[in-house]
């Protein structure tokens, strides 16, 4: 039951089809649906696939990177400190216990990812919870559950982010624990606002006339309706995070040495940044890279689902 | 032919024989609370005390301005909003409590609404659309999808080209034979059809409405036909039901109510309607101005103010819905006898 592409997309242009393109004997058409043609006009934009090819690139280093670092990147030399950029050896110079930079960036992807994306992934799944909730009950349900989110927006995310780590202590763990608070309030609420705009729609009325349970509706008729702008949303979160999440591992909140962190790098190469200053700033530089390949994604996402109906 | 396969026989679930109203209505109130500027809490009375019955078999057009509460009645009957007092009897028993809680009421009467755009979910196909009715009563997934595409091909539309279609990809009358499909996909007896073929272009409201009168002949439909278009309610309907601010002015038989109106409203209306006819058109607007505001509606009868036929009693007295024939109710004082209108029936000469 493939589609025939040009009876989708003549369907989408015209309107209304005619006895002409009817479909052949036997085979019921099939249209590509909402995500097909996003996936279809995403693939069209150079931007958004330039940054999602750089952050693809970035998850491959990032898991393969055990076996393909060109040199070990805990083991150290006190006479190979601080190498430049281009040196035969270290190619992207040596830090300032003369670990092997490229070694160590490659198998720092691996937290900076992780804890930059988890903390996302987990607050997209409760914030999306507490908000379609509160958007599709709204009465009494929704007054508490937002007017406590909105506590939560009293402090800006970075303190926020700060004192909940400092308060649960250093550790990955913790971190990936005090970002994901930071960000449920925010996707929760952008997911509140979009279910309060279809919950009045008729076709939920209708889903309401057959019976169904509250629970079920949500599931079936809300959620494929609001899962595209808070999915966005949450991908825009994703540069913040890691962001965020490095300035922790700066402080000495997040990851602890010796284990390769981008923040955490950038922290401890700080004393050498008038000596070497452009491998102090590799690390950066990888931060701003990723998550400005996130950003680009999400906003050629955003581009792609606004599509006229 | 019967597309629905197991054993679909609307009869078969009568209880109370035909004499008894598949839905009675009484006493319906809905009023809305609205805050004015500086506080003062007041109500818009959108369903102000509205009696009817809606006979087995029978189409029972509603009509009235907007704003006069036709579409409140509908979502009260649906439930979809709670009402403030009033009973709904469903062939004898009522809804609500125990013997008829609102989920089997809600298998039995279904509604198609005036909007065939916003009524689908853009994200599911026209198959999933109608299938989910079905498959949230239990209907195992691959049966539902079945019936889904009977009921397509029933309503005219090829399953094999649009069950896989989704709603922006089809036009508003194909749109619209969806949502009919999605109705009868639960198999109700009562159908509501709230403007349902109000926004469609005149030939596809006419393929429209003969497919509902097919519909209803091969299904043994009761449809409550809600509508602006006294062209269309006169066309569909066994009996009317006039509507003025909340409130039943006039309701018989479509012939009698729409030929020989014995409520001066109606009988506006009626005039008010575009003739064909260019040495017969109504140069002066019968019905002036707005209908008066539903949060403070006039004292006594509430349409004295725009009536013709208004007296002093009018802006006094609350006219009573009563029967001026068999089958032929009306809210005027003028009808009634002795109820001190000048132009009232002797109710010596009545009785």
């Amino acid at each position: 039951m493939t589609a025939p592409v040009t009876a989708a997309s003549m369907a989408l242009d015209g309107g209304l089809l005619t006895a002409d393109d009817a479909a052949p004997e036997g085979a019921f058409v099939s249209s590509r649906g909402f995500w097909g043609h996003v996936g279809h006009r995403l693939v069209r934009d150079p931007v958004a696939m330039g940054a999602g090819a750089v952050i693809l690139l970035v998850v491959i280093v990032a898991i393969l990177a055990p076996w393909i670092t060109p040199m070990d990147p805990y083991k150290g030399s006190m006479l190979r400190r601080l190498k430049h950029v281009g040196d035969a050896t270290y190619w992207l110079g040596s830090d300032e216990l003369g670990r092997d930079m490229i070694s160590r960036l490659m198998l720092g992807a691996r937290l900076s990812l992780f804890i930059g994306v988890t903390p996302v992934l987990i607050a997209f799944v409760i914030g999306s919870g507490i908000g379609v909730l509160a958007g599709y009950v709204g009465g009494w349900t929704n007054t508490i559950l937002m007017r406590t989110i909105d506590v939560f927006f009293a402090f800006p995310s970075v303190l926020l982010a700060i004192a909940l780590s400092g308060a649960l202590g250093a550790g990955i763990f913790n971190s990936i624990v005090s970002l994901t608070f930071v960000f449920v309030p925010q996707i929760a609420r952008v997911a509140e606002s979009v279910t309060t705009g279809i919950r009045r729609r008729d076709y939920i009325d209708a889903a309401k006339l057959s019976g169904a349970s509250a629970l079920t509706i949500m599931r079936v008729q809300v959620l494929g309706n609001v899962v595209g702008p808070i999915f966005v949303y949450s991908t825009s979160l994703i540069s913040v995070s890691m962001i965020l999440a490095s300035g922790l591992s700066f402080l000495g909140l997040g990851v602890r040495p010796p284990e390769p962190e981008w923040g955490l790098m950038l922290n401890t190469l700080r004393t050498a940044i008038y000596v070497n200053p452009v491998v102090a700033a590799l690390p950066g530089v990888c931060i701003f890279v990723v998550s400005i390949a996130f950003n680009l994604f999400s906003d050629g996402l955003r581009a792609a689902m606004e599509i006229r109906q | 032919m019967s597309v629905i396969p197991d054993g679909h026989d609307p009869f078969a679930r009568d209880r109370g024989g035909p004499a008894q109203p598949l839905l009675s209505v009484s006493g319906l109130y809905k009023h809305f609370p609205v805050r004015k500027a500086g506080g003062k809490k007041q109500v818009v009375r959108a369903v102000d005390g509205v009696d009817f019955d809606v006979l087995k078999g029978e189409t029972l057009g509603i009509v009235g301005e907007s704003g006069c509460g036709k579409s409140t009645t509908a979502k009260l009957l649906m439930g979809l909003i709670e009402r403030d007092a009033g009973g709904l009897l469903y062939d004898g028993q009522a809804v609500g409590e125990r013997a008829m809680p609102w989920r089997s009421y809600r298998r039995e009467v279904q509604m198609v609404f005036q909007d065939s755009y916003a009524s689908l979910n853009p994200r599911m196909t026209v198959e999933q659309s109608i299938a989910f009715g079905p498959k949230v009563n239990g209907v195992p997934g691959r049966e539902a999808v079945e019936r889904a595409r009977a009921l397509l091909a029933r309503v005219g539309l090829e399953p094999r080209r649009f069950a896989g279609r989704y709603p922006h990809e089809i036009s508003g009358g194909q749109r619209q034979r969806v949502n009919i499909a999605r109705a009868l996909a639960l198999e109700p007896r009562l159908v509501l059809l709230d403007e349902a073929v109000s926004a469609l272009d005149k030939s596809v409201e006419a393929q429209v409405l003969n497919l509902l009168l097919d519909l209803k002949a091969e299904f043994g439909l009761t449809y409550i036909f809600i509508s602006h278009d006294l062209n269309v309610v006169r066309f569909i309907s066994d009996r009317v039901m006039v509507m003025y601010l909340g409130r039943v002015s006039e309701i018989g038989l479509s012939d009698a109510v729409l030929d020989a109106p014995a409520h001066p409203y109606t009988e506006a209306l009626m005039a008010s309607m575009p003739s064909l006819d260019p040495d017969n058109r109504t140069a002066v607007a019968l019905l002036a101005g707005d209908p008066p505001n539903p949060i403070d509606p006039p004292s006594g009868c509430r349409f004295h103010p725009r009536c013709p036929l208004a007296e002093e009693v009018c802006g006094v007295t609350e006219p009573p819905l009563d029967g001026i024939r068999p089958l032929h109710r009306v809210a005027c004082l003028a009808r009634q006898p002795g109820s001190g209108h000048a132009r009232a029936p002797n109710p010596a000469l009545a009785a």
